[in-house]
């Protein structure tokens, strides 16, 4: 409650941060999400694949590999956002 | 009739080829850093300079992570490496914010500079190593060797 009594009392410029802030970190939060998901979803299917076929294990390593910086650029895209609105 | 193995007893022995694409995106991030380095420092001066070298540092460091992590884990069980890389993932993520936060009111960073330098390094380096990568699957009798 008191936190929403000092938002309430902020006005103009410091309305403005503060919710740009706000939303920042919200937005942050949202672009971390996909790529989790993402990279699970990959690991997973990477992992059932090596066990299967253990004889395949390098190429598959070296494909998730990339697969997983890849996703990963997507948080790390909004992270860049996160740092330019919210900082 | 054939079952699949488990993959919580699994566990992968010899070279890591993780440890070997990272090393290669950190050769190749040697070679294009001064580009980038020039780039911030034509439009942030100074500033931008040491802002592009501490992006292009951080991406070089969360790639060899995320090799290592891989590599290591892999040895133990494939379950644990699954295990690994998610929860390497966020720790990543977090180290990542961590180094930003620390020096986002240093008098010598630019943060468009840092953000643009995280993104097109980290993209760069890897659509310019699975171009590499792609071509030694394909065709592995095209794969350099050593002589």
């Amino acid at each position: 409650m008191e936190a929403l009594a000092a938002l309430a009392a902020l006005t103009g410029d410091e309305a403005k941060a503060a919710s740009a802030a706000g939303s920042a970190g919200f937005a942050y939060g949202l672009a971390a999400i996909g790529p989790g998901i993402g990279i699970g979803y990959l690991v997973g299917k990477s992992v059932e694949a090596m066990a299967r076929q253990p004889e395949a294990a390098g190429m598959v390593r070296t494909t998730m590999f990339l697969g997983i910086a890849f996703t990963e650029a997507l948080a790390l895209i909004g992270f860049v956002v996160f740092i330019l609105i919210g900082l | 009739m054939a079952t699949t193995p488990d993959p919580m007893t699994t566990r992968l022995e010899g070279e890591a080829p993780e440890i070997t694409v990272s090393l290669d995106i950190l050769k190749r991030g040697a070679f294009t850093s001064p580009v980038i380095v020039a780039v911030c420092a034509v439009f942030a001066g100074l500033d931008g300079v040491w802002s592009a070298l501490y992006a292009v540092a951080l991406v070089l460091l969360n790639f060899f992570f995320a090799a290592g992590l891989v590599a290591l884990t892999a040895r133990i069980s494939l379950g644990l490496m699954m295990g690994a890389v998610l929860f390497g993932y966020l720790a990543r993520l977090g180290l990542i914010f961590l180094a930003v936060i620390l020096v986002r009111d240093a008098s010598w960073i630019s943060l468009p500079a840092l953000g643009f330098t995280i993104i097109v390094t980290h993209l760069g380096l890897l659509v310019w190593e699975m171009r590499y990568v792609a071509a030694s699957l394909a065709f592995p009798a095209l794969k350099p060797r050593k002589p």
